[in-house]
């Protein structure tokens, strides 16, 4: 439950639009159509008393002590399940209902310890709360009958315990692991007496509970509780922000004691998150004071020397020394940057800034590269505007989804149970995807279609389900003619009609059946409302740029853009990944996606800069790389990312950045990359700054900084910093100053202030004079191009072959539990659940090459080789293996190549064409030298 | 710059914009994607490359579109007057 006492009704609000008036203890309150009586009488300032209804679940009505007294009803109906009628008389206070309530608590206490005072939930349970309030003063039963006092606690999870000594059977844990999360591992076990919240195996680390928190956000006693609650008391005072992991961007609620943070809860007015959390953003916060911190610059003359500790001011004289040595002797665009998808809005503007008018060019990038470019790219061309089209709510109206190449449930936690919850009310699922995900089939949950296609066919399979749509009549053409350029439209049809692009003809490039192609195409194009989900299976791809307008077709050639429950969602990787290219972290567009050719564009920032821009693209990082061992790249600014680990190519990769002359890392821990470097700045967290990120729905929301820099500077201080050293002045007191900055820059944000945000909560943008409060739904009249542009999507076929010397294809993804590189998560206690990177290879291909179960196995490439453990499965199909690249030592991005996105040099990290054999003897005795020397 | 990776990533290009039923829109596309991403010494590379081998293991559509726009993607933008 909430510390600090925020207000919940009991039950959840009804949206129902007639308005029906009640008499509750006198008061008269109008309250809309379907609300329960609990929630009324909240709202008309009464509280009944009630311990197993919580506004975050459905109304259960089994703790009997909320009872009410109605006019003209019989009995004590239980006010969280009665719903309002006209003219209702309600009664909360009698004394037979003082007397009932009483009884029930009496109840209650007479099979509950006694230790208040010692309890982690002190000052914070609601039974403790609930017995005050019905003046319980005696227990009549006594504590020597049957009793589960003795009941062993189970602290197998890292981070919570549950104590059934302590449980009132409520069943608000199972209803939430239901309800909200949508996992089911808990349940009541037993009958009567006898019942108790289980979870189906010996303990929780064991069972299916995947550690969202919600069971232990709903428990009103000390029975599930957080340890960190057991060993630091109760928080004194919260302070609102945002999760510094996925591109949901959740809101949490920071509960403080003094600058020490007791736990992360998350906030129900939260609108991207709505009150749920996932594993990450609700426990693995630890490594924000982890000792691995770096809390001092450092410098060092060659990567071979050891680091020196210096102060910042002889860090950023050195860094900027060093820039203009190296500008003066090898040309202005011999240096670049690269802006960070972890850090805030307004600490990016400032990187770009710094490069383009610091550094003097646009050589600027930022890890969107190797994950959504595309999707900037394709929806900028087709829709007009480089961003999703859709709120996260829009999915409660979708009637057929389209998931293609994302795993909400692992990747995008939080909205995966929102999608779920969605699926369970009945909307119907069609799954893209070359591995078997949750989606396809968990509890409740069963895809209609799952288009197991080969690694690398996404356009084929996108262009026979457009196929299909047309060639079947059920394109909605009107839209489309209304709404699209129609010659492009026109073009488009004809493209996808072509016979070699029919489901038939496809099959034996995708490995999708003709018949589920086109089932799932019938499926998507008469839905009521069709959306489509995606993730870096779209992107990261040679067409990765083509999918994304594929998508964009499939989604304007059915009408489906521009009102709820439809749409075209990115589902984005990092929590400012959005955010950071909104910025300007491309080397070809200023912020808000304006090409750097553009001298209108450039004099507005050149104004206000005062600074001549430079009117050319620059580098990418790829590009950047390939400069740096030609000799004509030189110097690299890299705030927290971290390339030498997530970059495909990774000997490539290493070389490029060992021949740089400087390279400077600023992040929270000495990563990969910083053993190529040769100056540190040590970042900070996101709970040691104020800002704002913005999530895969354009929703800006604000960072608020709960305790110090751990290093003195919060990261958008070093830029300025740096900025200064090198004789660029920036000068702002507070990041609202970048803001207010980046308003009167970016067309789109120009409404956006921190006053606004304080106000609003949150905003989507665009949020001008044309939308004050923000746009939840794009492309309502008409596209932000005018007319949508239907692109012509031919397939072509990976260079990336597989051949008898590679006959596997390595696709890459990621778990729940780890985020990324894992330089946040592995120092947490997520790694438990995934101690080491593993490689699915299917029981087929196994048994071929005589692999079982956790074998150590050799994975390679024709870019090199890496060692894992197998782990056979039928989650791949035969012909495909899969793994993730949390953990350095398992060097997935050492076999993974160099080809790109043909439009934005996106990586294909989803292709990779592979030899799988058992280790040897030798080898297995080297790698668990290894794995003992960690 | 590694002109093999340059010549790969052209025909990239090429090969998106070749289903373009207009030749000479998709001549101009190529041309027009090369110029606004590519940065100069990208684009120089590519130029270099076929000034000296005259565009060897570039597609017939990207060898067009370079060669006929050869000071195009050669020139750079002036900047803004100070």
């Amino acid at each position: 439950m909430y510390s600090l006492k925020v207000p919940d009704a009991g039950t959840k609000p009804s949206a129902g639009p007639a308005l029906v008036t009640v008499e509750i203890d006198g008061t008269l309150i109008a309250v809309p159509e379907g609300t329960s009586v609990m929630r009324a009488a909240t709202e008309a300032g009464v509280r009944i008393p009630k311990l197993c209804a919580t506004e975050m679940l459905e109304a259960f009505g089994s703790c009997r002590l909320c009872l009410v007294e109605i006019d003209g009803r019989k009995g004590y109906p239980a006010s969280c399940t009665t719903l309002v009628a006209p003219g209702m008389k309600v009664k909360t206070q009698t004394p037979k209902l003082a007397e009932l309530r009483r009884g029930v608590m009496e109840l209650y206490i007479s099979d509950h310890p006694l230790d208040c005072l010692t309890c982690s939930a002190n000052g914070n349970c609601e039974l403790q709360e609930m017995a005050g309030v019905v003046g319980l003063r005696q227990v009549r039963y006594g504590y020597e009958g049957l009793n589960h006092l003795k009941a062993k606690k189970d602290s197998s999870n890292p981070y919570f315990t549950l104590d059934p000594a302590k449980c009132i059977v409520c069943s608000r844990c199972v209803r939430a692991c239901e309800e909200v999360q949508g996992t089911f591992a808990l349940t009541i076990d037993g009958r009567g007496f006898a019942s108790l919240v289980a979870t189906g195996t010996n303990d929780f680390m064991s069972s299916e509970c995947v550690s969202c928190g919600a069971c232990v956000q709903a428990c009103p006693t000390a029975t599930l509780v957080e340890k960190t609650i057991e060993d630091k008391g109760q928080p004194d005072h919260v302070v609102n922000t945002i999760c510094a992991y996925c591109g949901v961007g959740c809101g949490f609620r920071a509960e403080m004691k003094g600058s020490e943070v007791v736990r992360m809860v998350p906030e129900k007015d939260s609108k991207s998150n709505e009150g749920h959390s996932c594993v990450k953003g609700r426990f693995a916060w630890g490594y924000a004071t982890h000792p691995d911190r770096v809390k001092t610059p450092l410098i060092r003359k060659s990567i071979h020397d050891p680091w020196q500790p210096v102060s910042w001011e002889v860090a950023m004289a050195h860094a900027a020394s060093e820039v203009k040595r190296i500008q003066a002797a090898y040309g202005r665009g011999a240096v670049g940057g690269i802006t960070s998808s972890r850090c805030t809005n307004e600490e990016t503007w400032l990187v770009q800034k710094l490069i383009r008018a610091g550094f003097g060019n646009n050589n600027v990038d930022t890890c969107a590269r190797v994950c959504h470019s595309p999707t900037g790219y394709g929806l900028k061309v087709t829709l007009g505007e480089s961003a999703g089209t859709q709120d996260f709510i829009s999915v409660e109206d979708a009637d057929v989804i389209i998931v293609i190449g994302a795993n909400p449930t692992e990747g995008h936690p939080v909205f995966g149970s929102r999608l779920k919850k969605r699926l369970r009310e009945g909307a119907q699922l069609i799954v893209v995807d070359p591995r078997a995900t949750d989606l396809v089939r968990s509890p409740h949950i069963e895809a209609k279609y799952h288009l197991q296609l080969r690694p690398g066919t996404n356009v084929a399979v996108a262009n026979a389900l457009a196929h299909v749509i047309v060639t079947e009549g059920l394109a909605d053409d009107a839209f489309a003619r209304a709404r699209c350029e129609v010659g492009d439209y026109e073009n488009w049809r004809t493209f996808v009609s072509e016979a070699r692009n029919s489901p038939e003809a496809t099959e034996s490039i995708t490995g999708v059946p003709a018949a589920a192609i086109r089932g799932a195409a019938r499926l998507y194009a008469t839905a009521k409302n069709g959306a489509i989900y995606y993730g870096l299976g779209v992107t990261e791809h040679s067409q990765g740029s083509t999918m994304v307008m594929a998508i964009a077709n499939l989604a304007m050639a059915t009408g489906n853009v521009g009102r709820p429950g439809v749409g075209v969602n990115p589902l984005r990787g990092q929590n400012n990944v959005q955010g950071s290219c909104d910025m300007g972290s491309f080397p070809h567009e200023l912020p808000g996606y304006r090409h750097v050719s553009d001298p209108a564009v450039r004099a507005a920032f050149e104004t206000n800069w005062a600074v001549n821009l430079d009117p050319e693209p620059g580098l990418r990082l790829p590009n950047m790389l390939d400069a740096a061992l030609d000799g004509s790249f030189k110097a690299i600014y890299i705030q927290g990312e971290d390339p030498a680990q997530s970059d495909p190519d990774l000997h490539h990769v290493h070389a490029a950045l060992s021949a740089m002359e400087c390279v400077i890392v600023q992040d929270l821990f000495l990563n990969e990359t910083a053993k190529f470097a040769h100056v540190f700045f040590p970042g900070s967290s996101f709970l040691e700054k104020d800002g704002t990120f913005t999530n895969a729905e354009r929703r800006i929301g604000r960072v608020r900084k709960v305790m110090p820099p751990l290093a003195g500077k919060a990261d958008w201080e070093v830029t300025v910093a740096f900025a200064k050293a090198l004789g660029y002045e920036m000068d702002y007191a507070h990041p609202s100053d970048i803001m207010d900055e980046i308003a009167g820059l970016m067309p789109t944000f120009t409404g956006v202030s921190y006053e606004k945000l304080e106000r609003l909560g949150s905003i989507q943008w665009p949020c001008n004079d044309a939308a004050p409060e923000g746009t939840p739904i794009m492309h309502i009249e008409r596209f932000v191009r005018g007319k949508g542009k239907f692109a012509l999507t031919e397939y072509v076929a990976t260079d990336e072959r597989s051949t008898d010397r590679f006959p596997l294809l390595l696709t890459t993804g990621r778990v729940l539990s780890q985020y990324n590189v894992g330089a946040q998560t592995r120092r947490t206690h997520n790694s438990q659940w995934h101690p080491e990177d593993v490689l699915e290879i299917h029981p087929h291909d196994a048994e071929q090459r005589g692999i079982k179960h956790g074998d150590l196995v050799v994975v390679a490439s024709r870019k090199g080789d890496t060692r894992l453990h197998a782990d056979v499965t039928e989650r791949v199909a035969p012909g495909v293996v899969y793994t993730t690249f949390h953990h350095p030592e398992s060097g997935a991005n050492l076999v993974t190549t160099d080809y790109s996105d043909w439009a934005t040099n996106c990586p294909e990290y989803k292709v990779t064409a592979v030899q799988v054999r058992l280790a040897r003897a030798a080898e297995r005795a080297e790698s668990a030298a290894a794995a003992a020397g960690k | 710059m590694n002109t093999d990776k340059l010549v790969r990533m052209a025909n990239q290009i090429g090969a998106f914009f070749a289903t373009e039923p207009d030749h000479a829109v998709a001549v101009e596309s190529v041309t027009s994607h090369i110029r606004r991403m590519w940065e100069p010494r990208m684009r120089a590379g590519l130029l270099a490359h076929v000034a000296e081998t005259g565009g060897a293991g570039l597609s017939p559509l990207v060898l067009e579109a370079v060669t006929a726009n050869r000071e195009r993607l050669a020139s750079l933008t002036p900047r803004n007057p100070t």
